[in-house]
């Protein structure tokens, strides 16, 4: 997966979560949280639509990495080697 | 009489007219108990309305698209239980729809009904996944889109918001939107979040003129709770972790069971406890306000079943369909601002309920134990409660149950 397939991957998932929100506006390193108004909640849905798209099982350890759009996308990027097998987008 | 009447149901205090979006069902089909057979657009949400009787529908006295008050006859079943049936025991019944004419399943509401009978049974958030949401439906309806028509990219083949929306793109431009007709107010609307602004006002002004309410607050060290989950997420994948919010709201469960008065209703200048817990969960929605639904019987669920609910609650209410019995129902209310960042929240009681506890941000901070200072994970729990129901000194020891029930998370 390439920065620009991260990127829509997770520009799909937060499309549902925050649908009102367009993403072009938001500062790429922004506080994904709190540009996006995301609580704890929303957070889990984003990190279980990656799971579902991309088989990428992020653990809480690693939520700090995925603080704004650019982490996850980076994230994605260096994980989608070692992904699960699953469902592939 | 084996005539039953469906009426339209009293969805929290602040309600006194519905508007029938969509009927679930049409007459000559079976109806079993706890099926879905209509839904219903209030101040606030679209909600599922359940029948609570067995019985074959008759007649639709109400059509789709009508506003009409409480208590009004939306249907007549035929072989139902006779009227005075549930549906006319509106909100504050502290056990309202849940003891009809069949005594033999005691909880028959709280079970998914059978997969065959119901059109939306109690849904996994998986599941949920498959077939359209509520919103996407709703969206589809508003552009005029066949959801038939449409190819699903998202998981499994579901249509997705975008879809909805491609597909509206496509549609030739002479083709008339629906958005004349009386549709369904889309997500966002103004509208909405302007007649649920006043209906939240009205209820809220409500409860400051009639419950003279008290205060506490507690700080509770959580640094070993925290812990604890951290350790039980970190071997479980994403769709089986538990969010701290569980926690919370499986310890509230439980000490209300200790101290009684604040769980249950003040209704014509009298307390009727509860001798179940259901917990409102107060959840923002995007587009502004909240809705308060119930978890049922919070009390005697596990920490994983209370979590999947609470999900599945979150991401009804904000996909504006919930059911009729969550919405009717809680006994007593909780809200978490934490992830809003405050340290505390000193809550506005739900009429008719008589208490609303809330938790702030969970927050690292000094903390001095056994004569030594740690940095330690800290959560501010407050208790808004009802005078006329209960006092401080309860009120105190309600909120150290909380504490104490915390600090001991693999018994929750």
């Amino acid at each position: 997966m390439n920065t620009d397939e991260a990127r829509e991957v997770i520009a799909r998932i937060l499309g549902q979560i925050a649908p009102e929100v367009d993403l072009a506006t938001v500062a790429q390193d922004g506080e994904l949280q709190q540009e996006l108004d995301l609580d704890s909640m929303d957070f889990l849905n984003l990190v279980n639509g990656i799971l579902e798209s991309t088989g990428i099982d992020i653990p809480e350890r690693d939520y700090p990495q995925m603080q704004s759009l650019d982490g996850c996308a980076r994230y994605l990027v260096a994980h989608s080697s070692d992904r699960a097998p699953g469902p592939m987008s | 009489m084996p005539m039953g009447e469906f009426r339209m149901p009293s969805l929290g205090a602040d309600m006194d007219e519905g508007r029938v979006v969509e009927w679930k069902v049409k007459p000559g089909d079976t109806v079993h108990h706890g099926d879905i057979v209509a839904v219903v657009d209030t101040d606030k949400a679209d909600v599922e309305i359940e029948v609570f009787e067995d019985g074959v529908v008759e007649e639709l006295v109400v059509p789709e698209g009508d506003t009409v008050p409480v208590g009004t006859v939306l249907a007549r079943l035929r072989g139902a239980a006779p009227a005075g049936g549930p549906e006319e025991a509106p909100a504050p019944e502290p056990e309202p729809p849940a003891q009809p004419a069949a005594p033999p399943e005691s909880m028959p509401r709280r079970e998914p009904a059978p997969p065959a009978s119901a059109p939306t049974p109690t849904r996994t958030p998986d599941e949920g996944r498959r077939a359209p949401s509520p919103v996407v439906r709703r969206l589809a309806r508003h552009l005029g889109v066949d959801l038939d028509d449409v190819r699903g990219s998202g998981p499994g083949g579901t249509i997705t918001r975008g879809d909805v929306e491609a597909a509206g793109r496509q549609k030739p431009a002479d083709q008339p939107r629906l958005t004349d007709r009386e549709e369904p107010i889309p997500v966002g609307s103004h509208e909405r979040a302007t007649k649920m602004r006043s209906a939240i006002g009205a209820l809220m002004a409500r409860s400051k003129r009639e419950i003279p309410h008290y205060y506490l607050s507690q700080t509770i060290d959580l640094e070993g709770t925290i812990q604890w989950l951290e350790a039980q997420n970190a071997g479980r994948s994403v769709a089986a972790r538990v969010l701290p919010a569980a926690l919370l709201i499986k310890a509230t469960a439980l000490a209300v069971r200790e101290v009684p008065e604040l769980n249950g209703f003040f209704v014509d200048g009298a307390f009727r406890p509860s001798s179940s817990v259901h917990v409102g969960v107060a959840i923002a929605l995007r587009q502004g306000g909240l809705v308060a639904p119930a978890l049922h019987d919070a009390d005697t669920k596990d920490l994983d079943t209370l979590m999947q609910e609470l999900r599945d609650l979150v991401n009804r209410a904000r996909a504006l369909t919930l059911r009729a019995s969550e919405m009717a129902d809680p006994t007593i209310t909780v809200t978490n601002l934490g992830d809003a960042g405050v340290d505390s929240v000193f809550g506005v009681i739900y009429p008719p309920q008589v208490a609303l506890v809330g938790f702030g941000a969970v927050v690292e901070r000094p903390w001095a134990q056994d004569g030594l200072v740690g940095a330690h994970r800290l959560v501010t729990s407050t208790l808004s409660a009802d005078h006329r129901v209960s006092d401080g000194h309860r009120g105190a020891r309600f909120l150290a149950t909380i504490g104490r029930l915390l600090k001991e998370p693999e018994r929750l």
